[in-house]
C-alpha cells in the first residue's frame, strides 16, 4: 500500500483533544522538552519543505514580470501547458470510472483473493516511475512486443500522446480506488442492501444511496490523482521523445528550460505548477473538513 | 427489480452453504476491474520479466551487476535508507507536535506537510538545486564550512528526506490521535518518569506505524526520480541514481541493459510491497487490540 497511507481521508480527531495533553501531568512534557521539540520540527519543516517553495516563487521573478509572463506565454510553453492538461483529461476520468468499478466490486462484495487484488491495486505506487514508463517502451516501442505491428500500420504511441496519456494513466491508477475502497468498508452493505431489498436497481442504489456517502472521498482522490496526472515527471520522460511543442508536458518543458540555463523562465513555469500544488493542498484541506463535517452530521443523525 | 433480486430467493433454495449476493452489479465491476489492472499495469510489468528472462541468465547477471551500476544500487539504496531514517525521527517529532501541542499555524504546518505529494517532483528538483549550489541561499553558508551539497551524495540525500517526509507524519499521526491517555496516566501514577514511560509505553505502541512509514519512505526514495536528478550532479560512479542508469541505457538503445536493472528494482518493490502490507495488517491488529 506503499503511498497510499498517507493519502487516506476520513480521520477526523475529536475535536475535544485541543489542550487535552497539556491540561494533564501524566502527558505533558516540561516546558523545555516541548519548545526543544516544537523547534525541531519547524526548523525542520521550514529547510525542507518551505524554503524551496519559497526558492521557486523568488528565482522566478528573479528577472522581473516581463521575463515571466515572457516564459508562460511563449508557444512552447502554451503547447505544454495544453498537453499536460489532455494527459489529465484523459486519465483522472479513467482511474475514476476503474476506483469506483473497483470500490464497488471489493468493499461490497466478498470473494476469494480480495487482498491479492488490492496490493495489485496498489502496486503503481511503488514501481519507480522510471520503470513505469520503460514498460511501455517494452510493449508499444519500436523493438517492443507490438512495435512491428504499430509500425506497419503507421501508429505511433511510445514517443508521441498515446504514450504520455498512457505513462499518466499508470501512475495515478491507485488514487481514486485507494480512497474509496477504505471508505465504503468502513460505511458497510446495510443501506445498500435496504435500497435492493426495496426495489431500487444496482444504478439507483448506486446513485441515491452510496455515491452521497462518498462523494467527499472520491472528490479527494480525484484531487490527488489530479495533482500527480499534472506533475508527473520520471515515467512521462522516458516515453516522450522530449519533441518540443509536441510531446512536452509542463514537467519536462522545466527541464528542458533548466537544462538550457535559462532558469528564471524555468522557475516561472515550475512556479506555474508550484501554484497549482497550492490550490491542491487548499482544495484538499476542505474536502477534508467537508467531509469531518459530514461524519459527524450522520453520526448526530 | 433486477434479475439479480428476483434470482435470488431461487438460488436460496438450494443448500449450498455460499453466501448469497444480495447486491448487483458484482460480475461486471470486478470484470471491469480484472480487465482494466491486467492491460494497463499486469500485462505492462509482466513484459519487464519476459523481457530480461528472454536473454539469458549470464546477459542478465552482466546488465544487473555491471560496476557502475552496482555503484548506483548503492547509492540509491543507502541514500533512501539514510532518508528514511531521518525522516523517521523528525516525522515522529512532527507528528507528535501536531497532535499534542498547540501553536500558531498549526492548521497551515498540517497541510503543508503534504507540500511533497503536491509539488511535481522536477520543481522539488530545481528548486533544491538553487538552494544548495554554490551560489544559493543554503550552499552559499554550508561550502566555506567545506560541506559541498549540490551535485554530490549529499544533494541526493536532501532530495530523498524532501519527498519522504510525508510518508511519516501520516502514518504516525492517526495512531497518536487515537491513542488513550489511559496508558500515559497509569504509567505516572506508578511512579514513571515522562521519558520512560514514552520509551517503554508509547514506543512500543507507535513501533508498527514508525516503521511502516519508514518502508514507505524508503520505497518511495528508492524509485525516486524527478527530485533527484537535477540536484545529483549524476557523476559516473559517484552520484548516479539506479533510476538514472535505466534512463542513460535506454537513450544509448540497450534495451536489456535497462530491463535487466527495472527487473531487480521491480523485485525489490514487490518484496517491500509485500513487507507494508504485513506491517500495516500488524499495525491495524495493534491498534484493534486497544
Amino acid at each position: 500500500m506503499a503511498g497510499a497511507v498517507a493519502s487516506t481521508l476520513g480521520h477526523a480527531p475529536a475535536a475535544a483533544n485541543q489542550g487535552r495533553y497539556q491540561s494533564n501531568p501524566a502527558t505533558r512534557e516540561a516546558s523545555w522538552v516541548r519548545r526543544t521539540l516544537l523547534t525541531l520540527g519547524l526548523a525542520f519543516l521550514g529547510l525542507f519543505l518551505i524554503l524551496p517553495l519559497v526558492a521557486v516563487f523568488t528565482e522566478a521573478l528573479r528577472k522581473g514580470w516581463e521575463v515571466y509572463i515572457a516564459a508562460l506565454t511563449e508557444s512552447d510553453a502554451v503547447s505544454a501547458v495544453l498537453l499536460t492538461l489532455t494527459a489529465a483529461v484523459i486519465a483522472v476520468p479513467l482511474n475514476l470510472v476503474f476506483g469506483v468499478a473497483a470500490a464497488w466490486a471489493i468493499a461490497k462484495h466478498d470473494f476469494r483473493g480480495k487482498q491479492l487484488l488490492i496490493t495489485f491495486i496498489d502496486l503503481p505506487f511503488s514501481v519507480s516511475p522510471v520503470v513505469a514508463g520503460l514498460i511501455y517502451v517494452l510493449l508499444f516501442g519500436s523493438q517492443g512486443w507490438f512495435g512491428p505491428w504499430l509500425q506497419a500500420h503507421d501508429i505511433k504511441i511510445v514517443f508521441a500522446v498515446p504514450g504520455i496519456v498512457l505513462a499518466t494513466v499508470f501512475v495515478t491508477f491507485p488514487f481514486v480506488a485507494r480512497e474509496l475502497i477504505p471508505l465504503m468498508q468502513a460505511q458497510g452493505r446495510d443501506e445498500e442492501e435496504a435500497a435492493t431489498v426495496l426495489g431500487a436497481s444496482g444504478w439507483q442504489t448506486f446513485w441515491h444511496v452510496t455515491l452521497p456517502n462518498v462523494k467527499w472521498g472520491l472528490l479527494y482522490g480525484v484531487i490527488l490523482c489530479n495533482a500527480r496526472a499534472f506533475g508527473e515527471f520520471g515515467a512521462v520522460s522516458v516515453v516522450s521523445g522530449h519533441i518540443r511543442g509536441q510531446t512536452n508536458t509542463l514537467p519536462l518543458h522545466v527541464e528542458i528550460l533548466y537544462n538550457e540555463y535559462q532558469f528564471a523562465a524555468a522557475f516561472a513555469v515550475a512556479s506555474l505548477l508550484a501554484l497549482l500544488a497550492l490550490v491542491t493542498l487548499v482544495l484538499k484541506q476542505f474536502v477534508e473538513w467537508r467531509h469531518a463535517v459530514a461524519v459527524k452530521e450522520a453520526a448526530a443523525s | 427489480m433486477t434479475t439479480a433480486t428476483l434470482a435470488a430467493p431461487a438460488a436460496d433454495l438450494a443448500p449450498k452453504r455460499r453466501p448469497r449476493r444480495v447486491l448487483p452489479g458484482f460480475g461486471p465491476t470486478l470484470g471491469f476491474t480484472l480487465f482494466y489492472l491486467s492491460l494497463l499495469v499486469l500485462i505492462p510489468l509482466s513484459a519487464v520479466f519476459f523481457k530480461s528472462f528472454s536473454q539469458g541468465p549470464e546477459t542478465f547477471w552482466a546488465a544487473a551487476s555491471a560496476p557502475r551500476v552496482v555503484a548506483s544500487y548503492k547509492l540509491s539504496f543507502g541514500a533512501a535508507l539514510i532518508a528514511a531514517a531521518i525522516n523517521v525521527v523528525f516525522g515522529l517529532i512532527l507528528a507528535w507536535s501536531l497532535v499534542r501541542y498547540e501553536f500558531p499555524g498549526k492548521k497551515l504546518v498540517d497541510a503543508l506537510i503534504d507540500l511533497p505529494f503536491a509539488l511535481p517532483t522536477a520543481v522539488a528538483g530545481i528548486a533544491l538545486t538553487a538552494l544548495y549550489a554554490g551560489n544559493g541561499w543554503l550552499g552559499r553558508l554550508l561550502e566555506p564550512l567545506g560541506i559541498k551539497v549540490a551535485f554530490t551524495p549529499l544533494g541526493v540525500l536532501v532530495a530523498l528526506i524532501f519527498i519522504g517526509l510525508p510518508f511519516v507524519v501520516r502514518t504516525v499521526q492517526p495512531v497518536l490521535e487515537d491513542m488513550e491517555t489511559e496508558l500515559e496516566e497509569a504509567a505516572a501514577s506508578l511512579g514513571a518518569q515522562r521519558w520512560q514511560t514514552f520509551r517503554l509505553v508509547l514506543l512500543p505502541i507507535l513501533a508498527p506505524a514508525l516503521l511502516t512509514g519508514f518502508a514507505l519512505a524508503f520505497a518511495r526514495a528508492v524509485g525516486e526520480y524527478g527530485s533527484v536528478i537535477f540536484i545529483a550532479g549524476n557523476i559516473p560512479m559517484v552520484s548516479e541514481i539506479t533510476p538514472l542508469m535505466i534512463i542513460s541505457k535506454l537513450e544509448q538503445y540497450d534495451y536489456v541493459g535497462a530491463t535487466a536493472i527495472a527487473a531487480v528494482m521491480l523485485i525489490f518493490s514487490f518484496v517491500l510491497l509485500l513487507a507494508i502490507n504485513g506491517l500495516q495488517a500488524w499495525s491495524a491488529r495493534r491498534m484493534g487490540e486497544r
